[in-house]
């Protein structure tokens, strides 16, 4: 589903990404963890195509397209989806109409026609359900106001809505207590299919007991050093990340 | 035409225009023409007209219709206001003679609705009473010249304890077949606990140089309840000078929004004196400029008495070579304990070539006030817009949910619905950089 081979990207000049391999196969859920600045968003901000960053060298392709020639709305149109660490507040854009011109973009990609109101709303019930989000949301400024929870829950909700095919969860863990935790984690299992793969990206165990993932990278200084089981963030969680830097004679 | 040429004008055909004028409006006019001769013309090396050569504008060779030649023509068969569920009372100013709408006699007891001069000419009393109070007062050029020249307008009034439930309509048309001026008064009188709403579109049918200079002076007593909406859309050869006068009342309530779709070269000079305790305004506006269109908005917000309130909210979208000028002054006098007054400005310049000029001017002589004023000039926010693009939305649809989000308070200030929808199509409209077309208007077809 993603091949990324030998990616490097920069921003502001100052190369992030020095060379990173990662395959994910359809159904997969891959965690990528380790220390703060090692590039980990960075990883995520260039594969949404955030025009922040330049990529200069090396290659990303997704369902067999070339990733990095895509815009990032047309990244999204072909089942990628971010979510975002610092969700964006959006004055005055409310989440009804947000969410309704990114439903109907995709929709129009597809060659599908545009959802009539009533089938929208309908369907925007359904999916906050997923999320526990409550009824007021519609009407409400996208993320303007919302709690730090409440921010993740609607990337969620938003993921639920567009039903892509690879999401990235940039540290969708930070900032949420126990109980957001679980519905947040919940929301991302119940979306779960076998022809869908997720990138959790994260600093902590917790979150991968809600999500389980099926192989463990750990990123340090814009590469990925280790790639093993779910027993390495275990032994992450327990160790810390010293003892890679030794191995990697540091 | 030169400074000079106007002076000759007037000088030449001074009692052409008295005669075809009432004695109310010629009580003023050679005080005015005083005034003009020694002031002339707004001139751009003026701190007040800086940003906006009215001197160029004023400098073409326009015809006047001081002869007061009947116009041919019959606004109702190029006008039909097509705002779905607005039910609106229709008034026509065409160049600046008055047209009468056919349900005019629709209206509520005592409410008056009628030209300038034939108000003048059956109400002496109450037209004396009001007419040029403020206007008198105002040391500006284009308000010298207006009432040296103005022969006629507008007229409404709503007596006491009277409410117009319909928004009234008033249109100002510029049409012609060769380049035209024309100098209205406007006269709105609103009595004690009166409620009326002016929805006032501005608009040129012909790619003619037009200038149009008008007075609106408006008088809310008090309690009363105003809501002044002006909604321009005009040609690129216009130039479209407004000045807006509003006197308050003791707990008098009023709205001003001021909303430029389109436009060649517009001035709005809007002066609102707060002159009763527990009076509030609120007073906002939006432009949207692409070409080589100039906005200029110049404000006065005098706090005369205490226990007032004021908020004031103006915000641009410029793109392309257009220009924006605000110039926001809030006076609170020496007495005017008390006083609440907040005003903004945010603009959008979208292209290098944009231009914004701000001038917020808070002026506080008292000292138990509370007071703020903020401008910001700015790009659209590039996080929110990757935000919206990582969404699948395209980068033009995603501009656009941010730029008519921008608009958006300015917009819910409407309270008529029916208004509210169609202007929040139109600005979508005109932001798409279609023309803002009312489907059923022969103007903007």
């Amino acid at each position: 589903m993603l091949e990324i081979k030998d990616l490097h990207a920069n921003i502001n000049g100052k190369e992030i990404l020095k060379g990173i391999n990662l395959t994910i196969k359809e159904g997969e859920v891959h965690a990528i963890m380790g220390p703060n600045g090692s590039g980990k968003s960075t990883l995520s901000a260039v594969l949404a195509g955030n025009p922040n960053y330049e990529v200069t060298k090396g290659s990303a392709s997704f369902l067999g397209k070339n990733l990095l020639e895509l815009s990032p709305e047309d990244r999204s149109r072909e089942g990628l989806f971010l979510s975002f660490q610092y969700p964006v507040e959006i004055q005055g854009v409310s989440m009804v109409n947000f969410m309704r011109a990114a439903v109907n973009e995709h929709r129009k990609y597809k060659k599908l026609p545009a959802l009539s109101a009533s089938d929208f709303l309908k369907l925007m019930r359904e999916r906050k359900e997923f999320v526990e989000l409550d009824n007021s949301l519609a009407n409400r400024s996208v993320n303007e106001g919302f709690s730090g929870g409440e921010k993740k829950r609607n990337e969620i909700f938003q993921m639920a809505m567009l039903e892509p095919r690879l999401s990235i969860l940039d540290e969708t863990d930070s900032g949420l207590d126990i109980d957001a935790l679980r519905i947040v984690a919940n929301g991302v299992n119940k979306l779960k299919n076998p022809h869908s793969s997720t990138i959790v990206i994260t600093h902590y165990q917790r979150l991968l007991d809600y999500i389980k993932p099926d192989i463990v990278h750990v990123l340090y200084k814009g590469q990925i050093v280790k790639t093993g089981t779910p027993d390495l963030a275990l032994e992450l969680e327990e160790r810390g990340y010293d003892w890679i830097k030794k191995e990697l004679g540091e | 035409m030169e400074e000079q040429s106007y002076i000759d004008l007037y000088k030449t055909h001074a009692e052409t225009i008295k005669s075809k004028s009432s004695d109310i409006l010629n009580a003023f006019r050679d005080e005015a023409f005083a005034d003009f001769e020694k002031n002339g013309l707004p001139s751009p090396t003026s701190e007040r007209y800086r940003y906006s050569d009215l001197k160029k504008s004023y400098g073409i060779n326009y015809g006047l219709n001081i002869n007061r030649l009947p116009i041919q023509i019959n606004p109702s068969d190029i006008f039909r206001c097509d705002v779905p569920g607005i039910k609106s009372h229709l008034f026509y100013v065409v160049n600046d003679s008055f047209f009468l709408d056919k349900n005019a006699e629709n209206l509520p007891k005592g409410v008056i609705i009628c030209g300038l001069n034939e108000a003048a000419e059956k109400y002496p009393e109450l037209v004396r009473k009001y007419y040029a109070k403020q206007a008198q007062k105002h040391n500006d050029p284009n308000v010298s010249f207006n009432m040296t020249f103005a022969q006629d307008g507008f007229f409404m009034y709503v007596p006491k304890n009277t409410e117009i439930a319909e928004p009234i309509q008033l249109i100002n048309i510029m049409s012609g077949n060769a380049d035209i001026m024309a100098n209205s008064h406007n006269l709105i009188i609103l009595e004690e606990n009166a409620k009326a709403k002016l929805l006032v579109c501005d608009h040129s049918l012909k790619d003619f140089n037009f200038l149009s200079n008008r007075i609106t002076e408006v008088f809310v007593g008090e309690n009363a309840t105003y809501e002044h909406y002006k909604l321009e859309s005009t040609g690129e050869k216009h130039t479209n000078i407004c000045n807006l006068l509003i006197e308050q009342q003791k707990s008098s309530n009023v709205l001003t929004n001021i909303i430029t779709l389109h436009n060649g070269l517009t001035r709005n000079n809007i002066d609102i004196c707060l002159m009763g305790e527990y009076a509030e305004t609120k007073l906002c506006g939006m432009a949207i400029g692409n070409g080589c269109q100039k906005i200029d908005n110049a404000t006065n917000i005098d706090h005369a008495v205490p226990n007032c309130t004021s908020n004031e909210l103006f915000k641009y979208i410029l793109d392309e070579k257009s220009k924006g000028t605000f110039f926001g002054r809030v006076l609170v006098r020496k007495d005017a304990q008390k006083t609440a007054s907040f005003q903004t400005n945010k603009n959008m310049c979208l292209s290098a070539d944009a231009t914004m000029y701000t001038k917020p001017q808070l002026e506080i002589y008292a000292d138990d006030v509370k007071c703020s004023h903020g401008a910001t000039t700015g790009q659209l926010d590039e996080n929110a817009l990757f935000y919206l693009r990582s969404r699948g939305i395209s980068e033009r649809e995603a501009q656009l949910l941010l730029l008519q989000a921008f608009t958006a308070d300015i917009t819910e200030n409407i309270t008529v619905g029916a208004l509210k929808d169609r202007v929040k199509m139109l600005v979508e409209s005109r932001l798409r950089n279609e023309q803002p077309k009312c489907t059923a208007c022969a103007i903007c077809k």
